[in-house]
């Protein structure tokens, strides 16, 4: 196990660099680069532009620059904002915690509903509660969920209006400008953007326990237990439940770097202030240290997630780690 | 429809390949369309596609006004006789507007797919049959591309392009962001056809073809290949639908194809300012990606049942 585990972290870390290594060479590569947004403004002359560029080190070629900038990375420095001039990693944790409390909340409520819905619908299949939740999961699954936004924001804080006039749900932001923070605010700021995501993630997770009930209600050992006389209850969330929620733990563990990436359209669309929307503004503005920075912090927590699974899948099975 | 004799033993694949249409009663396409029509959810699909797409495809005969044509006087009307969707902020047709948008949607779309099914074949193909290096490689590359936020990776492609100011040619214009959305499409595919090439390898006609001193690539193309064909015309089926979300996903956030031309993703774009004043502007080009979409994926769900009967979709 250890052998494994040793060779699986040295994979993790040549991925990483390699993915690093690649993202840094394609937002070097668009021209202009990091210079756009300099550039953009009049008031510089050509001098002031090249002493920017040799100040910026932007003369070397790429691979001198991706070592400094790894250089300057092992020791903390992951560079400043072209916009805001504050330092990049400041940025990105003053961002976490709201993208933190949207998508954590979101995890939890689309497991809540995902599991009684897929249970149900499998040991009740094909019954009209069967036809209707795998349909609504279908269309969850094939709906634009920016498209989804709009048209809860046209339902809930446009149409519908509350008994005194106004909106009945904010439509965005996090809390009420100019009002002092109050739990139930942001409570009715959270409702809209958490049942997008759940309904769309919840639509997915629901689908799959679904399947992989049915294929365990048929296994022999389910059989056993019936035969055992064990009460229903018993059979379907002791014996049933616990091996089909596996692939369920798999997908929920590869969903888990989305707690830092954010859900980039319903931040963007509820105007949320998390790291999807940071992310979304700092690429719209040629931001390139902020957007460099978010892209390989987000995709070591995807190389983790994916070692985390394989890691316990292998604890688990002694087939996998010899192969 | 080579594709459909998926269904047939695999030790008579050799014959098989050679054989497309026998007595028109058995014909493997015939079995086909047996087993799909009964799964009536991708037969309502299929209609509802054919019909979006025709109606797509002839839009100058179809739009009753020029996609681009401005009418400021008439400004966020509701939908009415005259404009049967409505009109958007400048006054432009909302149903012709749809419909031209239809077209660069729906090929993006298909061009994407097809670069992402190519892509992984390609590489699934390689890395299977041939194995060793060649394997590691691809596979470490697979994994180079999974291990990247598609959505997150896709915006700074497409801010690249928006910089690289091409030609806004009317054909020309989507073709870059359709090959950057399928070349970031193919790890899937590509992990499939590697286990199905993993499989067939060692199988005993793949064997005899070797043996009879057939070339890598006769192997490849006439053995193997149409031997994978159903899993791989499944996932191209999913392909499309979410090459088509991604486009419009990426051109409703400002990073995909570039107004004027219209497409769904980007007729959406403003419309969340206008919500209040003429919310059907946001309604309708969403509506419609809605519907091919889902389209697409219960004929995806339907060709799964029909073409591979170990899987039964319950």
């Amino acid at each position: 196990m250890t052998t494994y585990l040793i060779r699986r972290l040295f994979q993790a870390a040549l991925t990483l660099l390699a993915v690093s290594f690649i993202l840094f060479g394609l937002i070097s590569a668009v021209p202009g680069g990091f210079m756009t947004v300099y550039a953009e403004k009049s008031d510089m002359s050509p001098e002031d532009l090249a002493r920017i560029r040799a100040k910026l080190g932007l003369d070397d070629p790429i691979p001198i620059r991706y070592l400094k900038w790894l250089g300057n990375l092992a020791q903390g420095d992951w560079g400043k904002s072209l916009t805001s001039k504050r330092p990049v990693l400041q940025e990105i944790s003053s961002r976490l915690p709201n993208t933190l409390l949207l998508m954590g909340l979101a995890l939890i409520c689309t497991i809540l509903v995902a599991i009684p819905l897929g249970i149900l619908s499998a040991i009740k299949q094909y019954s009209w509660f069967d036809h209707f939740f795998t349909t609504l999961a279908f269309a969850g699954q094939s709906l634009p969920v920016f498209w989804f936004g709009l048209l809860l924001i046209i339902l809930f804080a446009v149409l519908l209006r509350g008994p005194d006039g106004r909106p009945l749900l904010p439509g965005a932001g996090m809390y009420t400008l100019g009002e002092p923070f109050s739990l139930i605010d942001r409570i009715r700021h959270l409702i809209l953007p958490i049942s997008m995501l759940t309904f769309v993630s919840a639509a997915e997770y629901m689908r799959y326990l679904r399947s992989a009930m049915l294929d365990v209600i048929h296994e022999d050992y389910i059989r056993t237990a019936r035969a055992k006389g064990l009460r229903e209850q018993m059979v379907i969330y002791k014996h049933a439940l616990r091996n089909a929620i596996i692939p369920l733990v798999t997908l929920v563990s590869l969903d888990l770097p989305s707690l830092f990436g954010g859900a980039l359209f319903t931040e963007t669309i509820f105007a949320w202030p998390g790291i999807g929307r940071l992310y979304f503004t700092a690429a719209l503005k040629n931001d390139y240290p902020l957007v460099m920075a978010t892209l390989v912090i987000y995709s070591a927590l995807i190389i983790l997630s994916n070692l985390l699974v394989d890691v316990v899948y292998a604890a688990l099975d002694p087939r996998i780690r010899l192969s | 429809m080579k594709t459909a004799d998926k269904s047939s033993n695999a030790s008579l694949a050799i014959s098989s390949a050679f054989v497309f249409s026998s007595s028109s009663e058995q014909s493997p396409l015939h079995l086909f369309w047996k087993r799909f029509r009964k799964h009536k959810m991708a037969l309502a699909g299929m209609i509802i596609l054919l019909l979006i797409t025709l109606l797509v495809l002839f839009a100058p005969l179809t739009a009753s006004y020029d996609p681009m044509k401005q009418d400021l006087l008439n400004r966020f009307q509701p939908p009415s006789a005259k404009h049967w969707l409505g009109t958007d902020d400048l006054g432009r047709d909302l149903w012709s507007r749809v419909l031209y948008g239809g077209r660069i949607s729906l090929s993006v779309g298909l061009l994407s797919m097809n670069v992402a099914i190519f892509l992984g074949t390609l590489i699934g193909l390689s890395s299977g049959y041939f194995g060793g290096w060649i394997d590691s490689i691809l596979m470490r590359l697979t994994e180079i591309f999974l291990s990247t936020p598609r959505l997150f990776v896709l915006i700074v492609l497409g801010m690249f392009l928006r910089t690289l100011d091409l030609p806004n040619l009317q054909a020309g214009s989507f073709l870059p962001i359709a090959i950057v959305i399928g070349g970031l499409s193919w790890m899937g595919t590509a992990r499939l056809v590697r286990a199905s090439t993993l499989a067939l390898r060692e199988r005993d006609f793949v064997q005899a073809s070797r043996a009879l001193g057939s070339s890598h690539a006769r192997i490849l193309f006439r053995h193997i290949l149409p031997n994978i064909a159903s899993p791989i015309i499944v996932s191209a089926t999913l392909g499309l639908s979410s090459a088509i979300i991604s486009e419009s996903g990426l051109s409703y956030l400002g990073f995909g194809v570039q107004l004027p031309t219209p497409t769904w993703g980007n007729m959406l774009s403003n419309t969340q300012s206008q919500m209040t004043t003429a919310p059907w502007t946001a309604i309708f080009p969403g509506m419609m990606i809605f519907l091919v979409v889902i389209s697409i994926n219960y004929i995806g769900d339907g060709l799964r049942d029909a073409l591979d009967p170990r899987h039964i979709s319950r």
